[in-house]
């Protein structure tokens, strides 16, 4: 086609609506906009409370362990040291247990709840892990500490007494009460329903004309879900288990029940002493001065931006999973 | 006419096939037994992971010899993904059946009728009760109802209806504002109100932790609830010549009614049980109080906490008691989510 | 070419000595939806099933290679022969049937998350079986599809990377390459332009040599073209049923009953 035909222009529709729609709409826009003001105040806030903690400390507010105020006679405080890299250390340890625990059991039940449960018993086991993902922390932490405790640290004492040359299961010196281990049973225990439903939903979006085509092939169940199945939800899965990790690093009262908390660096996930930063606040918040406090907001600032983060990395490969899932 | 045969399931498990799998099952069972009993090993998890390895081998073999390697791994496979669904389920069963088993004891007529504000926890279950708390509980709510379901759902029509610019980015906000830890939201209200408004504790601090937490659940229920609403509806008001507003009140709404209420009801399963936020808010009442603008606020989930750390047998009856009456709760508003939401499917 | 040529194929790579269904009806609950369908495959032969829609001509096809039973509510009744064996005989390899009765589908569907090289070996891989030198048979599948001389120099390329009747033929090579006796395609044109449609169906007489094909189509030109015989369902809102089955040529030209006349010179349908 030649430059001699004559560009048409689009002409343009522009829809001027009524006022009231002008009022709704602005109104909607700004309910709308509401999750972006909470979220930018919780950052506000927690970082104004905060900030002169985190002046104060510098870099050693993420690479110190020492948590400790020093006051003489008077009550006056004389030095205090904030630090949180116990804390941190511990929390990522036990979400990264809970994590490695419930995946493969939350995949396999997603896969077994799509494609091996007959439909009655399917209908029946959603609802009821639906109804375990809407179970109060407080609940998990209470049975955690009450019941699943004792077999978690019988377990533990097995793969210590099995395993125990690796490192990562040493126990030194010899105590293995509410450990790092514990928690993440624990939190596992939390984690797996959610895992399970988002990994349910990415496998039953598998595209049923490939499944077909590799029944037609002659494949066995499983090395259709391998061919089929397993490569489509690779992401969504993953991306259901980074949920699974924000939830996990934001537990508060479920892991303040069962875990010991220790202000040193401890990588032993059977060892009894851990660290966590939501229950660190909850633990010194009835006692703290006005100076802790702040310490304390700098804390959960820290908290928010990690779970933050972990949540933006989840969504991200979710959406990727949406585009490249054809 | 020809006689037509009766229809027939060939693919079905045969008589045969079912006997041959209970065999399989029972020589695993007895096996196992054995097994464990000659070997030092003891325990639940010996039986339960030495009965799930002698299965898979035992049907994995079968299949093996009879059809060839690839039905052998698929029998093995069978056997590890009925173990993550029954690894996903004893959980649940062993909360339910401890929460009911330990609470029922606790449970008394009393506990419905009176507060703590004469009692402590390690008293004798019949003195105090938990008035307070489920009063409290059901007042903290009713507040976070009134501020997030406005917010909640302008979210989603902003996201139906408005479709906006900036769709994605605020679809990833509450994402994202569902991922808060539920501390998190308390020290925020801490920080921006408590501290420099009210400085006291009150109810209503716990009430606005609740709705950061609640907001999000409601938002993304009602989100997909309007998706569902045919967008023909919504062109049919417009043709007819009505406003956006007055078709998004008119018709979309209302046809969504049931979605949006399982999603308030999905919402207040989320926080019933919220327990961090309260800790730091509302100082726990022992008494009814019925102002959440002052004094401190008893709740459930502070009642149950407080009883669990009191440590005596008598509190941790009263603790399993509250959770008790805490689950029932919860397994109440799901029921009716459902009842509802699937009711909506039919019609 | 006339089909009593086809009948005693002497083609030392025809497989099996044919398909034989007894008898077959077919449920969805309890809607009867096939009806007592008695129909002979000769091995080595292309049988085309055409009739309107909904006359239960692909429940029928999935009914031979047991992908009807995919269906919770699905039930059949009466027998399907392969190599004088009933495929729904207690006691069969589902896989096993599957694997000797090849699928192509109405849409192309190659996996996605496999090259096109690996698309084309996936049967072995899904099934475990072991070839002797997978290159040989990956260029011999290709070839037979008609496809190798185009993708030779991309086999690693992703298999959504080609066109639609390219990608039709690499799931033809595909179903070859777990060495089927009987293909059953299932309107395997209708999602391609004519092109692609002429090319598959130089493919389809080609692969006749050397086993045996049911092809259900709803374009009659294309039956006349690549069947040596054809069979005609109709359903007159109970379940589909066949009208009439006899070689091509003589459904076409000469029909015995009316109702497969009006179908076929385009009075209904």
């Amino acid at each position: 086609m030649s430059s001699a035909v004559e560009q048409v222009t689009p002409r343009e529709i522009t829809t001027e609506p009524r006022r009231s729609d002008r009022v709704f709409r602005g109104i909607v826009t700004a309910g709308g906009f509401s999750s972006l003001l909470i979220l930018g105040l919780i950052t506000a806030f927690l970082g104004y409370r905060g900030f002169e903690v985190i002046l104060e400390e510098g870099f050693g507010f993420i690479t110190n362990s020492d948590w400790s105020i020093t006051t003489d006679e008077a009550g006056n405080v004389v030095e205090s040291n904030f630090g949180l890299a116990a804390m941190l250390v511990g929390t990522i340890l036990c979400a990264f247990i809970a994590v490695i625990i419930a995946v493969p059991i939350s995949v396999f039940s997603a896969l077994f709840l799509n494609f091996y449960a007959p439909n009655w018993l399917k209908r029946i086991l959603i609802a009821i892990i639906d109804l375990m993902a809407a179970f109060p922390s407080i609940l998990f932490g209470i049975w955690g500490f009450l019941v699943l405790m004792p077999s978690v640290e019988y377990w533990a004492k097995l793969i210590n007494k099995y395993l125990g040359f690796i490192p990562l299961f040493e126990v030194k010196p010899y105590f293995v009460t509410r450990s790092p281990f514990v928690a993440g049973v624990v939190l596992a225990i939390m984690i797996i329903p959610i895992i399970t439903s988002v990994s349910r939903e990415v496998f039953a979006q598998a595209p049923l004309d490939r499944i077909q085509a590799a029944y037609a092939l002659g494949a066995t169940r499983w090395a259709m879900i391998k061919a089929v199945v397993i490569p489509h939800g690779r992401s969504g899965v993953i991306g259901g288990a980074m949920l699974g990790l924000g939830r996990a690093m934001g537990e508060t009262v479920a892991v303040f029940t069962v875990l010991n908390i220790v202000f040193q660096v401890n990588w032993h996930v059977l060892l009894g002493a851990g660290g966590n930063v939501a229950s660190l606040i909850i633990l010194k918040f009835g006692d703290a001065s006005p100076y802790e406090i702040k310490a304390l907001m700098a804390a959960g600032l820290v908290l928010f931006v990690m779970t933050l983060g972990v949540n933006a990395l989840a969504d991200f490969i979710v959406k990727r999973t949406g585009k490249s899932g054809r | 006419m020809t006689t037509i045969p009766t229809p027939r399931k060939p693919w079905a498990a045969t008589p045969k096939d079912r006997v041959r799998d209970l065999a399989i099952l029972i020589g695993a069972l007895v096996f196992t037994y054995y097994f464990v009993e000659i070997t030092p090993m003891n325990g639940k998890l010996a039986y339960f992971s030495i009965f799930f390895l002698v299965y898979a081998t035992f049907s994995g073999t079968y299949q093996g010899i009879k059809r060839g390697s690839a039905a052998a791994k698929d029998a093995i496979v069978n056997s590890i993904v009925v173990v993550g669904a029954v690894a996903t389920l004893i959980p649940i069963g062993s909360i339910l059946a401890t929460v009911i088993s330990k609470g029922y004891k606790g449970i008394s007529f009393n506990l419905f009728t009176t507060d703590m504000s004469m009692a402590t926890p390690t008293d004798p279950l019949t003195n105090g009760g938990i008035l307070h708390a489920i009063s409290g509980t059901l007042i903290m709510v009713l507040i976070a109802l009134i501020i997030s379901v406005p917010l909640g759902i302008l979210t989603a029509l902003y996201m139906t209806e408005i479709k906006g610019r900036f769709m994605r980015p605020i679809k990833f906000l509450v994402q994202a504002m569902s991922g808060v830890p539920s501390v998190v939201a308390g020290l925020f209200i801490l920080s921006a109100i408590l501290y420099p408004i009210t400085k006291s504790f009150s109810g209503f601090m716990g009430a606005l932790a609740l709705s950061i937490l609640m907001i999000p659940t409601i938002a993304r229920t009602s989100e997909e609830v309007l998706l569902l609403i045919p967008s023909d509806l919504r062109e049919a008001g417009v043709a007819l010549g009505g406003t956006q507003w007055r078709t998004v009140a008119m018709i979309v709404l209302p046809a969504a009614r049931s979605g949006l209420i399982t999603a308030m009801i999905l919402g207040v399963a989320r926080i019933a049980g919220e327990t961090a936020p309260l800790l730091l808010l509302t100082g726990g009442g022992d008494k009814v109080n019925g102002n959440p603008f002052s004094g401190p606020f008893g709740s459930l989930p502070y009642y149950i906490w407080k009883s669990f750390n009191s440590g005596s047998e008598e509190a941790i009856t009263r603790a399993w008691a509250g959770l008790l009456v805490l689950i029932v709760i919860i397994l109440i508003l799901f029921i009716s989510a459902r009842s509802l939401s699937s009711r909506k499917v039919k019609r | 070419m006339t089909s009593a040529e086809m009948l005693t194929p002497e083609n030392p790579k025809v497989l099996g000595t044919g398909l034989e269904a007894r008898g077959v009806h077919a449920w969805f609950g309890k809607n009867h939806v096939l009806s007592d369908i008695n129909l002979n495959f000769a091995a080595g032969t292309v049988t085309a099933l055409i009739g309107p829609s909904g006359c239960g001509k692909s429940t029928f096809i999935r009914t031979i290679n047991r992908m009807h039973e995919f269906i919770p509510t699905a039930a059949m009744a009466g027998e399907v022969f392969l190599d004088g064996k009933d495929v729904y005989a207690s006691g069969t390899d589902v896989t096993k049937i599957r694997l000797k009765i090849g699928m192509v589908f109405q849409k192309p569907n190659p996996f996605p998350s496999m090259t096109i090289g690996e698309n084309v070996l996936s049967g072995l891989k899904l099934a475990q079986l072991k070839v002797p030198n997978k290159d040989d048979l990956l260029e011999e599948c290709l070839t037979r599809a008609g496809l190798w001389k185009e993708v030779k120099d991309r086999l690693s390329a992703h298999g959504g990377s080609l066109s639609g009747g390219q990608q039709q033929r690499l799931c033809i090579a595909r179903s070859l390459a777990v060495a089927p006796q009987v293909l059953l395609m299932d309107e395997p044109c209708s999602a391609l332009d004519p092109g692609s449609t002429l090319r598959i169906e130089e493919t389809i007489r080609e692969l006749s040599d050397s086993m045996t094909i049911v092809i259900v189509t709803h374009n009659m030109q294309q039956a006349a073209r690549v069947s040596d015989y054809t069979a005609f369902f109709l359903s007159d809102g109970g379940p589909g049923e066949m009208i009439e089955t006899a070689p091509t040529s003589e459904i076409f030209s000469r029909p015995k009953d009316k109702r497969t006349e009006d179908y076929v010179t385009g009075r209904f349908g």
